[in-house]
């Protein structure tokens, strides 16, 4: 399985729930598609669970780091949820873990949003 | 598990330059190292190394051509694995790829492949092929 994307909206944050892999490719363009459809939508608190991914590669990593950059240039937000050990090894190795807002709890995270 | 000598066999694949031929090297490589007895973290992290090189091989190096092919070898050893990959581009100077880590850098959307290859693998060595082209050598061992 490459990528499996669904939104779904809590207040005003949309979560998008991803599950599977991110790498160049599929996934990597489906995940590019799929934050590019939220903002154009107008949804620009984007909270991306990442809780089922324990697979991303460099170019995984790039369309994260685009998407951070797309909203938050659009004066939007968007911070990551449950990251798995791997994922979460690879931000500190690639120094984005202190780029990005991350949160282990939704409630929490969803509150986070102003 | 024991291992026996078709498990030691080095495997040589000419693969095509695409993005079906990552998964392929990446599956191979994961697969050897299963059989010599690597645990699941450490095949992830090796299929990861092996999945950038090829990135690099098939899309910066061969461009994508057709006519271009990306050469897989994977050796192994009772405690370890060495995957060479070679591609028919017009090589590259590791020395003039950006700092990822650079703060100026930590935005881009691209460039981390090396930096994950080296952090993933003990031993990484980039250089132009003898033919031509770019040989990158990743060796890891069992722990």
């Amino acid at each position: 399985m490459s990528l499996k994307l669904t939104t779904r909206q809590v207040g005003d944050v949309t979560v998008m729930d991803a599950v599977g892999k991110i790498t160049l490719g599929e996934g990597s363009v489906a995940f590019r598609d799929a934050a590019k459809d939220l903002l154009a939508s107008g949804h620009k608190k984007i909270l991306v669970n990442l809780g089922e991914v324990n697979y991303i590669d460099s170019s995984g990593i790039g369309e994260l780091v685009s998407a951070f950059t797309t909203t938050s240039n659009q004066d939007g937000q968007l911070k990551l949820l449950s990251l798995t050990k791997r994922v979460q090894d690879l931000l500190q190795i690639t120094k984005l873990y202190t780029v990005f807002e991350v949160h282990d709890d939704e409630a929490n995270a969803i509150r986070s949003f102003s | 598990m024991s291992k026996t000598s078709a498990d030691l066999r080095p495997i040589h694949e000419l693969l095509a330059s695409d993005l079906a031929s990552v998964d392929i090297a990446e599956e191979s490589v994961m697969q050897r190292a299963e059989r010599i007895g690597f645990d699941e973290d450490a095949r992830m992290d090796l299929g990861l190394a092996v999945r950038e090189a090829m990135v690099n091989a098939v899309v910066h190096g061969n461009n994508y051509s057709p006519k271009k092919k990306v050469e897989l070898s994977i050796h192994s050893s009772m405690d370890s694995l060495r995957v060479v990959i070679l591609d028919q581009g017009s090589g590259f100077e590791v020395k003039t790829v950006p700092d990822p880590l650079d703060d100026q850098n930590l935005m881009k959307t691209s460039g981390r492949g090396l930096l994950m290859m080296q952090t993933y693998v003990d031993e990484l060595s980039v250089k132009k092929g003898a033919k031509g082209g770019t040989e990158v050598v990743m060796v890891k061992y069992l722990p």
